[in-house]
């Protein structure tokens, strides 16, 4: 069941069209990735979905609600989490968010009862006394994330959740997102960590100059750049002396090496690992790994895309800087 | 019910964040007091108290609301805090009118220390309090919708406070205050008629020193009329700036 239906959505800004007609569908219950290039269009498509920017053309549904129509009545059932943490700099962590309870409607002892419980979950009921503007990157990014879910919303957008914060902070964002996601959760998030997508995401939305260029599961999506079934060993000696002998043996396979000590195993078909084995046995090379290497995300991204992921993160951090 | 808890809140959020900080409170007691000084060192004679306080007032209120208004919305929107309201299920109106009342509560505050004040000095039998009261209100609505109308004009903080004196300064000359209306050139005049501060002081004129030029209710409508043409136009504003 969807929870989020989007047809021909379309924005102009003058001359430059942002989003050029889009369609996609969130269902209820998932997490959807919306993934692309600096200037793709997502910033503008999440604005049109929560009622920061006006739709040129095209229709939005959540919930059954046209947030076109009537977007205040969809906002009771969404939350907000930007990109850079928005909250109130002189308040504290705990008036932080019953403030932003209390714009949901939400009665005075259910908003305070409710920040309680979110602080010490976030992992923040030691500082929900100290001003908003002492917190770390790391913690602002938490409390902003606990005021986006604070009236139970039933979908989270999520604006590039662990950009510009520490290993740590991320790793626990991204814990708390999965868990918020078991709990019922739909979420939409946007990130330019590919791998954070691929680990986080049950389904990905690519967009690229206001296109979206392909949507679906993550599998599908690997399954569909996976043209070979690969097999990577490592050994604890040098592979050079055997190489040539291992192509004489395996006719059929194609032997890359990837350095002296790793190579790969590629075939159309099925790769058996006993005969491998058996062969680097016989030779006596002790195997340190062997593992099934499967195509990342990041390759269906620069095979759909055209773009470099690296010199997306660049410009992604780039314009964070500014 | 539920969107008045969100409007309280703001309200209350914002007097707490801004209103009733000490130097803002300061500001209330130190400006008008320095107006008060302002007059009593430019005038050779004794000046009387209760001729200069319909002016001081309505200076007080203009230079309260205004400025603050136009500063912590601003503020706000460069910390992006102000999307967080955009993106709550509160009516457009309904929010701009929670942001705008902190303001007016404090421009009306501002506008009562000159009056205690001169209790102390003068006695104030004879004023029309009803029309002093309403005066006020009304000065300190259109004075914050005037704040409201440049915070959605501008984009920097500093911006806020320059336009800010754009329209303070030669509302102040022009309002009727130092030179009153009936002696200001008449090719000047039709300047102050389409000021707001203009109707405000001569009510406070009318309601103080029974010294009115204008016809108190004709002062009250145009006042209301002022305000509501600047909050209309205002939220067209923001629906057209800010919502895009």
């Amino acid at each position: 069941m969807n929870i989020l239906e989007v047809k021909e959505l379309k924005k102009s800004f003058g001359n430059f069209t942002a989003v050029k007609g889009i369609d996609f569908a969130v269902k209820k219950g998932e997490i959807f990735g919306f993934l692309g290039p600096n200037g793709a269009g997502k910033t503008t498509t999440i604005n049109m979905l929560t009622g920061l920017a006006r739709p040129d053309e095209g229709t939005i549904f959540l919930s059954g609600i046209d947030c076109v129509k009537d977007i205040k009545k969809a906002q009771h059932k969404i939350g907000i989490v930007p990109d850079e943490s928005n909250l109130y700099d002189e308040m504290n962590g705990f008036d932080n968010l019953a403030f932003c309870a209390s714009l949901y409607g939400i009665e005075k002892k259910k908003r305070e009862k409710k920040s309680k419980e979110l602080m010490e979950i976030f992992g923040l009921a030691d500082t929900g006394k100290k001003p908003f503007k002492a917190y770390s990157k790391g913690m602002k990014r938490k409390l902003t994330i606990a005021a986006g879910i604070i009236h139970e919303p039933e979908i989270l957008f999520l604006d590039e959740p662990t950009t510009g914060i520490d290993v740590e902070s991320a790793r626990q964002i991204r814990k708390l997102i999965s868990t918020m996601n078991e709990n019922g959760t739909t979420i939409f998030m946007t990130t330019h960590y590919i791998e954070e997508a691929e680990r986080l995401c049950n389904r990905i939305g690519f967009i690229v100059q206001g296109k979206i260029v392909r949507t679906g599961t993550v599998e599908e999506m690997m399954q569909e750049v996976q043209t070979d079934n690969i097999i990577q060993f490592t050994v604890d000696k040098d592979l050079k002396s055997i190489q040539e002998k291992l192509t004489i043996d395996f006719p059929k396979f194609v032997i890359e090496t990837v350095d002296n000590f790793t190579l790969r195993i590629g075939s159309s078909e099925k790769v058996s690992l006993m005969p491998f084995m058996q062969f680097f046995n016989s030779h006596q090379y002790t195997i340190h790994e062997a593992k099934i290497i499967k195509p990342s995300l990041e390759e269906v991204f620069v095979k759909v895309t055209g773009i470099e992921i690296d010199k997306m993160k660049k410009e992604k951090e780039g314009g964070k800087r500014k | 019910m539920k969107k008045w808890i969100a409007f309280w809140n703001i309200l209350v959020k914002d007097m707490k964040n801004y209103y009733l900080k000490p130097p803002n409170i300061s500001w209330g007691i130190i400006f008008p007091f320095a107006w008060t000084l302002m007059f009593l060192l430019r005038s050779k004679s004794d000046v009387d108290i209760r001729d200069i306080l319909p002016g001081i007032i309505a200076i007080s209120i203009l230079f309260g609301t205004t400025s603050m208004l136009a500063v912590t919305i601003t503020f706000e929107r460069k910390g992006r805090s102000f999307e967080r309201l955009l993106l709550a299920p509160i009516d457009l109106n309904l929010l701009m009118m929670a942001k705008t009342a902190g303001a007016i509560i404090f421009g009306i505050m501002n506008a009562f220390v000159p009056i205690v004040f001169s209790l102390f000095f003068i006695n104030l039998s004879g004023v029309n309090w009803i029309s002093v009261i309403v005066s006020v209100v009304l000065i300190s609505v259109t004075s914050t919708f005037l704040g409201l109308f440049i915070a959605v004009s501008v984009n920097e903080v500093f911006e806020a406070q320059t336009f800010s004196n754009f329209f303070r300064f030669p509302m102040i000359f022009l309002c009727g205050l130092f030179i009153p209306l009936s002696q200001m050139p008449v090719f000047i005049r039709p300047l102050s008629f389409v000021l707001p501060l203009t109707y405000g002081v001569d009510i406070l004129k009318a309601a103080i020193n029974n010294d009115g030029y204008i016809s108190m209710w004709i002062s009250f409508i145009a006042l209301i009329l002022f305000g509501l043409f600047m909050f209309l136009f205002s939220i067209r504003n923001v629906k057209r700036k800010w919502i895009m």
